[in-house]
């Protein structure tokens, strides 16, 4: 069954319309992968998804209509965000991000540090004294924190080193295989999405052009929508 | 820099010494300057909440002091003549009951503060300053068209109200309630930056978006913290009221509402014992300056932007530092 189904979804910023036919979905238990080169929708496409942008078509998620909620009631549904660029809240320590967000159910703050054993750490340190990557994980952990049914990945390993884009990786198919969680991944490594994803949907100035298994995506498809 | 536990510590000191001292060698009146030090920044903790938690520049706090220090007028006076609020559809009479004063003065500033709230954080930035500066001229104006609470003129109150087990007609028995009807009001408000909703409500005073991701309502954390900040203000009003034994359409005046705002500002905007710091300076200078000069405020305002441009965390800020980043 679908837990996120997206038809003809459209959006505009102002007179700019940004996306014109995206067609998505994400299964239970299924970690999927939207790419495409920059500027293509992507992100726009997760901000129509969390509300944070007003879009048209159909958008359902676990059996209710995402267009008439606002941003706070699809999270709570179960749509944990890890925003591009991270963005934890900087005033708060790495406890108070990850407490401040918390709603209950498998994942708590000792859930968290376990998977994140950097965080605990520097639990009492502020967000904004830490680096890039443990500002990711923290953003990571934060979306855990609400107990989501399907968790959204905007460019999560994006401008960190090697070491610690492995860690996230590793991360993430560690919650495919032992929690079931269902993940929608925005990422441009190919390879490294090629060993979690399930299926991956390419979008082009605003459309979906293309959807298949991991295993489909042949140099041809490289080249024609992801290559620069 | 001083530890902020340690300057805090000082303040405390001081605001227990400084009765003890005028006791000691009969200075009636420095108790209840002192009083009125308290008082002002039980208001200014009042508003701290929403300014320093929430984010919330609110010009018409002197609403809910109004309100409080009306809610005390209206109540004494129709206790002192004997007369009843209502009759109808049920009977209302008068009070001099603190506790029930405050009681009242609490509600009605909560739902003022619902109210005021709801519409005015419909904006942000300079058009919530302008709402909030709006709602407090309109009570400004109602106080002073009102005949029957004495209009312009104010109402007087010949007898402190009581509160059971004190003499409040001695100034050291008031000065003790009011001081620990702000030590409470530190301490929820301690509480309060610490629980999840205060760690909520700082992170949609940064960002209302990323909190929204999270799944929090940010303006309704917003409200909320709007009528907490609203209920304490009014209590301080109603203390205030009863610190002069009188109510004016001066107490819902804009110049008080950015005398609130300036003893946070002076003390340090989100700092615990900021507003306190801000409103026993403030009282000093205008004691002290306003004793050489009727032109005080002038002083006043040099001093203020001083404390701005020498930093943004007021007294606080100044002596202690930023806030310590392993809390």
């Amino acid at each position: 069954m679908s837990l996120l189904k997206i038809f003809q979804l459209n959006a505009s910023y102002g007179a700019i319309q940004a996306l014109y036919d995206i067609n998505l979905d994400v299964r239970e238990g299924e970690v999927v992968a939207l790419m495409g080169r920059n500027g293509m929708g992507k992100s726009t496409t997760v901000k129509s998804i969390c509300r944070l942008i007003p879009s048209h078509g159909e958008m359902h998620f676990a059996g209710h209509d995402l267009q008439v909620l606002p941003s706070h009631r699809a999270a709570q549904l179960g749509i944990g965000l890890v925003p591009e660029g991270r963005r934890c809240f900087h005033s708060l320590s790495v406890y108070e991000n990850l407490i401040s967000a918390h709603r209950s159910g498998f994942w708590n703050f000792r859930k968290v540090i376990k998977l994140f054993p950097k965080l605990g750490e520097r639990r009492a340190q502020k967000a904004i004294s830490l680096s890039g990557g443990e500002q990711q994980m923290l953003a990571i952990g934060r979306a855990l924190m609400t107990n989501p049914k399907l968790l959204i990945l905007d460019e999560a390993t994006e401008g960190l080193a090697p070491l610690i884009r492995q860690e996230i990786w590793a991360v993430i198919s560690k919650l495919k295989d032992q929690t079931g969680l269902s993940i929608l991944v925005i990422d441009k490594s190919i390879n490294e999405l090629k060993a979690v994803c399930d299926r991956v949907f390419i979008v082009e100035r605003g459309k979906t052009v293309w959807k298949g298994s991991a295993a489909q995506i042949s140099t041809k498809v490289v080249e024609d929508f992801l290559g620069v | 820099m001083i530890n902020e536990k340690y300057f805090n510590s000082v303040i405390v000191l001081l605001l227990l010494l400084v009765p003890a001292w005028a006791t000691a060698s009969d200075e009636p009146f420095t108790i209840t300057l002192i009083t009125r030090a308290v008082v002002f920044s039980l208001a200014a903790v009042g508003l701290n909440i929403a300014l320093g938690l929430g984010g919330l520049v609110s010009l018409g706090h002197a609403v809910f002091f109004g309100l409080g220090g009306y809610a005390m007028g209206i109540l004494a006076f129709h206790a002192q003549t004997y007369s009843a609020l209502f009759e109808w559809p049920f009977l209302i009479e008068g009070t001099k009951s603190m506790p029930l004063i405050w009681l009242v003065a609490l509600i009605f500033c909560s739902i003022a503060a619902s109210l005021i709230g709801f519409l005015s954080l419909r904006t942000s930035g300079v058009y919530f300053i302008m709402i909030t500066l709006a709602f407090g001229q309109m009570f400004y104006f109602f106080s002073i068209s009102w005949p029957k609470y004495g209009g312009e003129d104010g109402l007087s109150i010949y007898v402190r109200n009581g509160f059971p087990g004190l003499n409040t007609l001695i100034p050291l028995h008031y000065y003790g309630l009011c001081l620990v009807m702000l030590f409470l009001a530190l301490w929820f408000s301690a509480r309060l930056k610490k629980s999840p909703f205060g760690l909520a409500l700082n992170a949609a005073r940064q960002s209302p978006e990323r909190v929204e991701t999270v799944g929090l309502n940010g303006k309704r954390l917003k409200l909320i913290a709007f009528v907490i900040s609203g209920a304490i203000t009014g209590l301080a009003g109603a203390l205030f009221a009863d610190l002069n034994r009188f109510v004016s359409p001066t107490m819902f005046s804009w110049q008080t509402s950015g005398e609130i705002m300036i003893f946070v500002i002076i003390g340090g905007v989100g700092r615990l014992f900021g507003p306190v710091t801000g409103a026993l300076v403030f009282v000093s200078l205008e004691h002290f300056l306003g004793g050489i000069n009727d032109y005080w405020h002038v002083y006043l305002g040099l001093f203020l932007l001083g404390i701005v441009l020498l930093g943004k965390g007021g007294l606080v800020g100044i002596l202690c530092g930023k806030e310590k980043i392993n809390a």
